[in-house]
């Protein structure tokens, strides 16, 4: 039982990373009928946030110390960071420590920024194009920003950590009443699934209660009568395609201290965000982030020693293989609806 | 002849004469001159032009004539290698077995595979190839290290069985691959005035194949079978109302496709006996999509010349440094200059793959039928500016439709 639950935690992670990609691309799948290849890229950009951020409350100038000396007699020269001084030396480091989290506000504007740009620049022109195209370009997209980031950030591995009060891990089971030291679980990992939660609770609340999801919703089931309804809704759909970067973006973010970001995990997590949605079923919102949480478990389940030791290298393939026994038995995926991306 | 008719036969003459003039052809620079480092005519690459060609003819066969779009093609071009490989361990470093077991070997994956995913269509298709070539990819780094060695790669080594062949060569080293006694290593030199050109035998056996695969693709093109997967890509729902299956045919492109992978894979090893798992990555299967797109789609010159400019830009970009940025632009004035540089370092060196993300990007929105119709449209152009009169349909008026629109 204990096991159980553990696994299952340990899937919440990435099955919270899964869902929230997952659910950008069916959001503009499902409004503006493309693929995005790049998708996983806007992940990635959205983790670099985050080392950006950090970077630029580290920007710190010098100045000598003479009350203190180095090795060679010379005075100290002690580095400050701007915000330090800014803000006084305890407020300063607090705001240096929660980076990441204050990420959060500057990577919402830039991510709808970009998505906005996306779609106005690029994608715009490919509606009519037929899916292969799409996922070309966008995939050539996918490639460019990558290696724009990889100029820029290198090739390395960045560690952008966690604020201290979230470092560490703590005995999860204690509060259920199992035995100590049995769910040892991270907080930030927690914090991570809170957040997915707010953030998927958020999108489906917007398109649920407000006027402006309401025309959204419409103009997925059938776009062409809302617009003879007198609605621009290719502005609408424009800004979904914004939000659904701000989410891949959000999910970026707090993603940071779970994974030093690279260049490349953005297309790591394509693969398999893809893989995602189509087990959800194309078009789906309520499947992809079902079918996110779901396939996250099941890698963590796979990953277990014992079940490894009976199908070795499981915990490599799972996804792939849920995802191909679905499609071969359930062709709409798990809740996918009749019509969508039949042809 | 060769059961072509006259025009393919011509056009098969000519590509057979470029495959084989290539060594002079790619060698238009003196050696020595400031241009010497465009020059492509050495074998290492040459070499990769074929091998990729035939990956990317193979490629074409699939996604020109069915309009199914794989995204895991690279996993039989790993398969290829691997088996290769392990040819030159067990029996010898002769290259036949080596080519024979990775057409085999990857035709069998690919019936499995094409078996499965081509119960779908459309996107699902492309996920699923992609579903499984990562899946092999994955297990390629992983469990099946025994076979595959994982990261290190697959190498040949000294305490290799060999039964057939010699197991260390005269000098203690680890044999060369070689073809009934040629050694594919080997290469002659010939130096006419200051220009040199290097003739390799393993470029000329890439090459040979090249032109037998390109010839077999030429018949396929050309065939009912070729009609058939063509009338796929048109109307499939059409065809399954005329009565006719079209599962078999598709299911045999994809394994002819396949094995056209696993043979490119298996020259690959032949030039050089080593296989790693990053072949069957991902970004691999995107290379050949980009080589083909860039081509031209359902062309048959257009994966071949594709798959060049690639691997030549490839090439060619990843040696530009900062040193020869300043040689060129060092006639700008200095502000001008490092702003060009500063752009173009982007570009250049390491930044190779983003001029690849670049031009896929150019092609999939300007040139959507590739440079076979970019070289069309340049040549209609011409033709009508000098003869006037044109067989464009889009330039003579249109019939007046009979029903008024």
């Amino acid at each position: 039982m204990d096991a159980i639950l553990l696994q299952t935690l340990n899937g919440l992670d990435k099955g919270s990373a899964y869902a929230m990609i997952a659910l950008g691309l069916t959001l503009i799948f499902g409004t503006l009928g493309v693929v995005n290849f790049a998708h996983g890229a806007l992940f990635m950009i959205g983790a670099f946030c985050a080392v950006t951020m950090q970077r630029l409350f580290s920007i710190s100038f010098e100045t000598l110390d003479p009350t203190q000396t180095d090795f060679l007699g010379n005075p100290l020269k002690v580095k400050t960071p701007y915000v330090e001084s800014w803000f006084g030396p305890e407020m300063g480091a607090s705001i240096i420590d929660w980076s990441v989290p204050l990420a959060i506000v500057f990577s919402i504007p830039i991510m709808l920024f970009v998505g906005y740009a996306m779609e106005r620049g690029l994608i715009k022109h490919f509606y009519k194009r037929p899916h292969a195209d799409q996922i070309l370009v966008t995939f050539g997209l996918a490639i460019v920003m990558q290696e724009l980031i990889k100029h820029y950030y290198g090739a390395n591995p960045i560690p952008t950590s966690a604020p201290d009060a979230f470092k560490g891990s703590f005995d999860f089971g204690t509060m259920l009443g199992f035995d100590p030291n049995v769910i040892i679980y991270p907080y930030w990992r927690l914090v991570y699934f809170a957040f997915s939660a707010i953030v998927i609770g958020a999108v489906f609340a917007f398109l649920r209660f407000t006027t402006f999801g309401m025309v959204v919703r419409a103009g997925m089931a059938d776009r062409e009568t809302v617009g003879l309804l007198g609605i621009n809704i290719d502005k609408r759909f424009t800004i979904m395609f914004g939000i659904a970067a701000a989410v891949a973006g959000l999910a970026g973010v707090m993603y940071a201290p779970i994974n030093s970001p690279n260049y490349h995990m953005g297309m790591d997590f394509l693969v398999l965000s893809f893989v995602v949605v189509v087990v959800g079923g194309m078009g789906s919102l309520p499947g992809a982030v079902l079918a996110g949480f779901m396939l996250g478990i099941l890698e963590s389940f796979a990953s277990m020693n014992w079940i490894k030791d009976i199908i070795p290298g499981i915990d490599q393939i799972i996804i792939y293989l849920v995802a191909i026994l679905i499609l071969l038995t359930r062709p709409r995926g798990l809740m996918g609806r009749k019509g969508v991306m039949e042809d | 002849m060769l059961g072509l008719d006259k025009k393919d036969m011509k056009f098969l003459l000519i590509v057979t004469f470029l495959t084989l003039a290539t060594p002079i052809l790619l060698q238009p620079f003196p050696e020595g001159s400031g241009l010497a480092q465009f020059n492509a005519g050495y074998p290492d690459l040459m070499q990769r032009f074929a091998i990729f060609g035939i990956f990317a003819i193979g490629f074409n066969i699939l996604f020109g004539l069915t309009g199914y779009l794989s995204f895991g093609h690279a996993a039989f071009l790993g398969v290829g290698s691997y088996s290769a490989v392990w040819m030159f361990k067990l029996l010898s470093m002769n290259v036949l077995p080596g080519l024979v077991l990775a057409v085999i070997m990857s035709g069998l994956f690919a019936l499995v595979i094409g078996y499965v995913s081509l119960r779908r269509s459309g996107i699902y298709f492309s996920i699923l190839t992609l579903a499984f070539a990562q899946m092999s990819y994955n297990l390629a780094y992983s469990v099946l290290t025994p076979i595959t060695n994982g990261e290190t790669g697959l190498q040949v080594t000294l305490n290799d069985p060999r039964i057939l062949g010699q197991q260390v060569s005269a000098s203690g080293n680890v044999p060369g691959t070689h073809f009934f006694g040629i050694e594919m290593g080997a290469a002659q030199k010939i130096a006419i005035g200051s220009w040199e050109f290097t003739f390799s035998a393993g470029y000329y056996f890439c090459a040979i194949i090249a032109i037998i695969a390109f010839y077999l693709s030429l018949r396929i093109f050309r065939s009912p079978f070729g009609l058939m997967l063509r009338a796929i890509k048109s109307n499939q729902q059409r065809l399954n109302y005329t009565g006719l299956n079209a599962r078999p045919y598709t299911l045999a492109a994809f394994v002819i496709s396949g094995m056209y992978a696993g043979l490119a894979g298996g020259l690959l090893a032949s030039m050089d006996p080593l296989a790693g798992a990053e072949r069957m990555q991902w970004t691999a299967s995107g290379e050949v999509v980009l080589m083909t797109i860039l081509g031209g789609v359902g062309t048959m010159m257009g994966p071949v010349l594709g798959a060049g400019v690639i691997k030549y830009m490839e090439n060619i970009f990843s040696k530009i440094n900062d040193q020869v940025l300043h040689q060129w632009f060092g006639w700008l004035p200095d502000s001008l200059e490092s702003i060009v540089i500063w752009a173009a370092e982007h570009f250049v060196g390491s930044g190779w793959h983003m001029t690849s993300g670049v031009l896929f990007m150019i092609v999939v929105i300007f040139l959507p039928g590739g440079l076979v119709e970019g070289g069309q449209r340049i040549k209609s152009y011409f033709k009508n500016r000098r003869g006037g009169d044109s067989d464009d349909p889009e330039h003579h008026p249109k019939q007046a439709p009979h029903v008024a629109e």
